[in-house]
């Protein structure tokens, strides 16, 4: 049982589906991904585990329970639209936000003084809001996002709109929080993030699921028995050598040498491939070509329409 | 401390703050003090210039001749004059009369007694105060003359004799048998004040929670807020607060308006120095009879009094209107100024009543718009966008006003009992009838429809502004609002 169940949730907005039967499952301490094009329902979804709008049908289990008002103090939102009261001072904005999360005053305090150390901010606590930048505003907005040590934290894009020193800054944060314990729920299409982060995502298309698991299993899912070789030797005696069962999809020359992709009939074995390969030619590396989460996301979206 | 006082804290405290507060509780009762002492100003101004209005008598019915040479009949003023003059045609003046610093020509032509008819010529807008004041004199002097040409004896004795000036006093009777002095006049102003007060209240910080909730919207942090308390809690925390930014406001103003009103009355309005009560008290300390303060106003019924027909009377208007020791030393109208009258007709206005009532309107009513304009600001992106949104929530508002002003004439007349009920213009309208006295059953029917009003209007507004402060780019149009309302919670 992990941290948040998503159950068979509807939504619909004046005469179009948002979600239809929209499940999922988050393991606690993972990193989950939640994937889908713009306008699949992703940001529909993270509101309403946040208790912003309301699901037309199905339920949200939160640590076992259905979610309710005193779950949002364990929870941390940043929104995919970003903003603070511009007029107000940082520190000021920074403990009322903290209070509205559930902490006193004077845990809110104590706790926002280390976060404005590490991150430089120091300085910055009597200052509007209107006259930081852009970036500073950024680490402002996430400071308030993780200040009540929240158990789940729910970013929605969160790199679109950072900086790419703030990008880093939070990819380190996230990780950071998941090994103390923190389970984090991401959107996104950016995917070499999530190639990079997430171990479970979710892809979303048109208000339907499309993919569900641990990132893993769907490569495995969506391999293409697709290998490439680094060799050295004559290209041509490697592309008459190869067995029947074996077929050449292209050959390269770079900088380390040579390469060839080779995709294996069904059947076949990676083990043969190398053994025939030996035959004609000396193996200098050999690898699977793994499909990208873009190859996966592109292709499972193009499958759906 | 609970989420919502959070965030009512926030938002009276960020406003009261703001810099825009310090300015307009400082410009505030300039303002004020402008509204009541310019025109006060200006009425002070006109009084003191001084108008020669040149006399063509035809009839010589208005001129005597004296030793100093002929002079007009009709009573001069302090500030208007007549001059007559004989042998200049009325022609000459046509041209190049302002050279001449004569206000205007009276023509009284030869057949006046049957004609009853003359002719002002000015070269500027003659004032109503000149001729009216010129018509009423004219009047009076040829129905003398009229008289006169009965050849009556003693016709100046009888008509002194005949001379009565009615004072007509408005005595309230209270339910606990009491008399009580009333002016409708200061019971009419009071009323005025109390409305616009409240349509003032109600339409200012009414828009400020408009514009509060776009900035959210604009600046993005809702979503933020919206994730950790609900957009209702968000919703009332922000009209409460400022609803409480106003009342400050209010009471600064008010303090700070009577300072301001006191000090420059009595730098530049001296006969203003004297406050209703000291005025009363000054009255109290003559006996009925006589000489009073004023002789300006009471004079004549002062003399009346003098006699035993008279007193007699008064003694029994007294004693009908249940005053004890009504010519004892007490205020009756003869003595009493026109302070004194104020003073007393604010007494038939129960204080109790008026500022429990005053406060329960004042603060309902914008309770009520409060949530209105606060689910047009949700509706929209920027504040040009709100133009077409506002005019359904403003227009009962006016509304209220036309009827405060047809109520303040007739505070029973169905109109104003109309929409002294109605919960978008009772609060205004109730205002004005409430200083004249209400049946209780009227108020409490008014009082529990507004705050139904109130609870039902903030439900649906808190429905309407949980969806819209959500969206985005789209041009919204009430049939749009209608949509959200019906989506699930």
């Amino acid at each position: 049982m992990g941290i948040l169940s998503v159950r068979e949730v509807v939504k619909d907005f004046s005469g179009h589906r948002a979600l239809n039967n929209v499940s999922m499952d988050v393991p606690r301490t993972s990193i989950y991904g939640l994937l889908g094009p713009n306008g699949a329902g992703k940001t529909t979804l993270l509101r309403i585990i946040n208790q912003i709008t309301a699901p037309d049908a199905g339920t949200i289990i939160f640590e076992g329970h259905p979610i309710g008002r005193d779950d949002t103090a364990l929870i941390g939102y940043l929104p995919e639209e970003r903003g603070l009261y511009k007029k107000m001072k940082v520190g000021e904005q920074a403990l009322y936000l903290a209070q509205l999360k559930g902490l006193s005053k004077h845990d809110a305090m104590q706790r926002l003084k280390p976060w404005f150390e590490k991150f430089e901010m120091g300085s910055w606590w009597g200052k509007k809001v209107e006259e930081l930048s852009k970036g500073m505003a950024q680490k402002v907005q996430f400071v308030t996002t993780v200040i009540h040590e929240p158990t789940l934290l729910i970013f929605d894009e969160p790199f679109s709109g950072f900086d790419p020193i703030n990008v880093n800054l939070l990819k380190q944060e996230i990780l950071e929080m998941r090994k103390n314990g923190a389970t984090i729920i991401f959107s996104t299409h950016n995917m070499a993030s999530v190639e990079e982060l997430c171990d479970h995502i979710t892809l979303i298309n048109e208000a339907e699921t499309l993919l569900q698991g641990e990132i893993n299993d769907i490569r495995e899912k969506y391999r293409t028995s697709k290998y490439r070789v680094v060799f050295t030797g004559d290209p041509d005696r490697l592309s008459r050598g190869l067995q029947k069962q074996f077929t050449l999809e292209g050959l390269e020359k770079n900088g380390t040498g040579q390469q060839a992709t080779i995709t294996i009939r069904e059947g076949a074995k990676s083990d043969d491939l190398i053994r025939n390969l030996l035959e004609i030619t000396e193996i200098k590396a050999f690898y699977e070509v793994l499909p990208s989460m873009n190859d996966i996301f592109i292709q499972a979206v193009t499958e759906h329409e | 401390m609970s989420k919502t006082s959070l965030i009512i804290k926030r938002e009276y405290l960020t406003r009261i703050r703001k810099k825009s507060f310090l300015i307009m509780s400082i410009l505030g009762p300039f303002i004020f003090a402008a509204y009541v002492l310019i025109p006060m100003y200006f009425a002070t101004l006109e009084d003191k210039e001084e108008k020669t209005v040149v006399v063509i008598d035809e009839s010589t019915l208005f001129t005597e001749y004296g030793p100093e040479g002929p002079h007009c009949v009709l009573p001069e003023t302090e500030y208007l004059k007549f001059k007559i003059i004989e042998g200049v045609p009325l022609e000459s003046y046509q041209a190049g009369f302002d050279a001449t610093g004569y206000y205007a020509v009276l023509f009284i032509p030869q057949n006046i007694l049957a004609s009853e008819s003359s002719i002002l010529y000015s070269t500027r807008q003659i004032s109503m105060d000149v001729s009216g004041h010129i018509r009423s004199a004219m009047e009076q002097e040829l129905e003398h003359l009229k008289l006169a040409a009965h050849d009556i004896h003693n016709i100046e004795e009888i008509l002194a004799e005949v001379e009565t000036s009615v004072n007509v006093r408005n005595i309230k009777w209270t339910k606990a048998g009491e008399a009580e002095e009333s002016n409708t006049g200061v019971v009419m102003g009071v009323g005025y004040m109390g409305g616009l007060l409240t349509f003032f209240f109600i339409f200012f910080f009414g828009s400020q929670v408009m514009r509060g909730v776009i900035e959210e919207k604009t600046s993005r942090i809702i979503e933020v807020i919206v994730s950790s308390v609900r957009p209702f809690q968000l919703m009332m925390g922000k009209i409460i607060g400022v609803g409480l930014t106003g009342l400050t406001q209010f009471a600064i103003w008010i303090v700070f308006s009577i300072l301001l009103i006191a000090g420059i009355g009595t730098a530049f309005f001296p006969e203003l120095t004297r406050t209703p009560t000291e005025q009363v008290v000054a009255s109290d300390l003559f006996s009925p009879g006589a000489v009073t303060p004023d002789p300006g106003t009471t004079g004549e019924p002062a003399e009346i009094a003098g006699n035993a027909g008279g007193d007699a009377e008064e003694q029994a208007m007294g004693t009908e209107a249940g005053i004890p020791e009504a010519g004892g030393g007490k205020i009756t109208g003869d003595e009493m100024g026109l302070a004194g009258e104020i003073f007393a007709s604010l007494r038939t206005i129960d204080p109790v009543v008026m500022i429990l009532s005053f406060l329960f309107y004042f603060i309902f009513g914008y309770l009520l718009y409060a949530a209105m304009f606060a689910v047009v600001g949700s509706a929209v992106d920027n504040e040009t966008d709100t133009q077409q949104l506002i005019w359904p929530v403003i227009l009962p508002l006016i509304l209220a006003i036309y009827v405060m002003i047809s109520a303040i004439n007739n505070p029973d007349g169905s109109l104003a009992f109309w929409f002294s009920l109605i919960p978008f213009t009772s609060p205004v309208v109730m205002m004005v009838r409430i200083p004249f006295g209400v049946p209780w059953w009227q108020v409490a029917l008014s009082a529990s429809l507004l705050v139904a009003t109130f609870l039902g209007m903030t439900w649906v507004a808190g429905k309407v502004y949980r969806t819209g402060i959500l969206m985005y780019g789209k041009k919204t149009s009430y049939r749009e609002i209608w949509k959200w309302l019906r989506y699930s919670s």
